[in-house]
């Protein structure tokens, strides 16, 4: 990898009340690159995420974006990070109060205070990219999983952040409509998006990683190109997690 | 008659007819009992009632014809000054106890003193009779002869109502507030928006629509407490029923009063039913997470 790294974690701890989710996990995502983070529920992929843009505070060791803004820094202005890093939730968590063009547009016209016009011409190119220009003013109670899910994406797209982070978004829908929201990734990975994603689909981790991370007991117990963790794991431990989700 | 079953899979909506028309049946014959029903629970009602040995009397100093068309034109003019009360004290209950709500969620340290003397507001408010912080204040104040200070006792009624009913109402909204789950404030902040820009526009807006039909219960209740303003004298309708009463030692007024109340909380009810069933359906019909 010759492009420059754009998030850097190292030695991050991460413990609720006694259980220590995150161990002295180090990690680099280069710009451009795709990073798929695999491993069993709990094993801190969600955790990590959530540490990286600033949702839940370190207990030690540093994360460093764009090698000059320190998220874990006490002192860091966490709205400005936010606005660099998109994420993406497994429960869509789209504002039901609002038509979906207004869940897109909420964040520019709020706090990137871009005109409402511009806003929203924005935004529906967004949602054309992603299939849903129809569905613009519909409230979220009216979309599919699937396609809640993409305007989920849409939304954290609109504050064109530098790094994108997918967590478990496929899992909470219909195996049907999995597969829509896996190509709107794919679109964003073609295109260039840094993305940092935790997944338990295999195949697309496969196809569209630069870069796969195997989570284990709170630290990147190995990591490579697909190819090589898919098929020829070091640790024991990789294989048979392998083993039983391909299984 | 020939009855036709639609081929399987065709792409109507098919009842059998001959279902359809015995629940129509049922539904007729179930309307039919229920009416009977109440109408002989009522006459028999009425009967047992006029046989009471009292009956005669209650009927002469309650329910009298002549008594009531004197005083009802009076009563329903003092009934502006309830309304009056009423419609001055909602707006200011409903931003004075969001505020409040809002208040006792802030959490950064430096609004301590603010979240403490909200949460003392609430406690002693909710905890003091209406009646008697309508008694304190409007006799109290005015006692205090402070330049400038109002003595008219309807104003401190009103303030005293506002300060009673903005405790109970804090805590509708507050509840409102903790009824919106944890993920859409993550979602929110995870955009980039502040902690009051989350409020304002996540947060608030949702909380506010959860809690209409409480809210709306709180309306009937403060509705029917503008009456307890009396004990300070001010001529309203339960005041002008008591000088009906005392000059003809006739109850009629009372009964008229009644009527008055009753006539404004039954259409505010079924509104507030209304809202809240509208609102459970919608709901229900789009469970998203």
């Amino acid at each position: 990898m010759t492009s420059p790294v754009l998030l850097e974690a190292s030695g991050v701890w991460k413990s609720f009340d006694d259980h220590a989710v995150l161990r002295g996990l180090d990690l680099d995502v280069h710009l451009h690159q795709a990073v798929v983070l695999i491993g069993a529920s709990g094993s801190g992929k969600s955790t990590l995420l959530r540490c990286i843009n600033g949702l839940e505070t370190v207990d030690a060791g540093t994360i460093t974006l764009d090698g000059d803004v320190t998220v874990t820094d006490p002192n860091v202005d966490l709205d400005k990070v936010r606005r660099r890093v998109g994420i993406v939730f497994q429960s869509y968590n789209l504002f039901p109060h609002m038509t979906v063009i207004d869940n897109v547009t909420l964040s520019p016209r709020k706090v990137a205070k871009i005109p409402v016009a511009q806003a929203r011409v924005e935004a529906m190119d967004l949602l054309e990219r992603l299939g849903l220009a129809a569905k613009a003013d519909e409230y979220p109670d009216r979309l599919s999983g699937g396609q809640a899910q993409r305007v989920a994406i849409a939304r954290a797209l609109a504050m064109q952040p530098e790094l994108m982070l997918f967590d478990e978004i496929t899992s909470a829908l219909d195996p049907l409509l999995v597969g829509e929201v896996l190509d709107a990734v794919r679109e964003l990975k073609l295109g260039g998006l840094t993305i940092v994603m935790a997944t338990h689909e295999m195949g697309f981790a496969r196809e569209v990683a630069d870069r796969v991370c195997f989570l284990h007991e709170g630290i990147v117990l190995e990591q490579g190109p697909p190819e090589q963790v898919f098929t020829a794991p070091e640790h024991a431990q990789t294989r048979d997690f392998l083993a039983r989700v391909l299984a | 008659m020939t009855i036709t079953t639609p081929a399987p899979g065709s792409p109507v909506a098919y009842k059998d007819p001959v279902r359809q028309a015995l629940a129509r049946r049922r539904a007729r014959r179930d309307a039919f009992v229920g009416m009977a029903s109440l109408v002989g629970f009522v006459v028999v009602v009425a009967f047992l009632v006029s046989r009471t040995p009292g009956w005669p009397a209650v009927q002469e100093t309650f329910f009298n014809g002549q008594e009531f068309v004197d005083t009802f034109p009076g009563l329903l003019q003092a009934f502006l000054l309830n309304v009056k009360i009423f419609l001055i004290a909602e707006p200011i209950i409903l931003v004075f106890s969001l505020i409040i709500a809002l208040v006792r969620t802030l959490r950064a340290p430096i609004f301590l003193p603010l979240r403490v003397l909200a949460t003392i507001y609430v406690d002693v408010f909710r905890g003091v009779p209406t009646i008697l912080v309508i008694l304190l204040l409007g006799f109290g104040i005015p006692a205090l002869r402070l330049q400038g200070v109002p003595t008219n006792p309807v104003v401190w009624g009103t303030t005293a109502l506002i300060l009673s009913y903005s405790a109970y109402v804090a805590e509708v909204f507050r509840a409102g507030i903790g009824s919106i789950h944890p993920s859409q404030r993550m979602a929110a902040r995870s955009l980039g928006l502040s902690t009051f820009q989350t409020d304002r526009y996540v947060v608030l807006p949702q909380a506010i629509r959860n809690v209409v039909p409480p809210l709306l219960n709180d309306f009937i209740s403060l509705e029917k407490d503008t009456a307890l303003v009396s004990v300070l004298g001010p001529i309203e309708v339960l005041r002008q029923a008591q000088i009906d009463a005392s000059s003809t030692f006739n109850y009629t007024a009372y009964v008229g009063a009644a009527l008055i109340f009753i006539a404004l909380t039954i259409p505010m009810t079924r509104f507030a039913d209304w809202v809240q069933a509208r609102m459970s359906k919608r709901q229900r019909a789009g469970a998203v997470a």
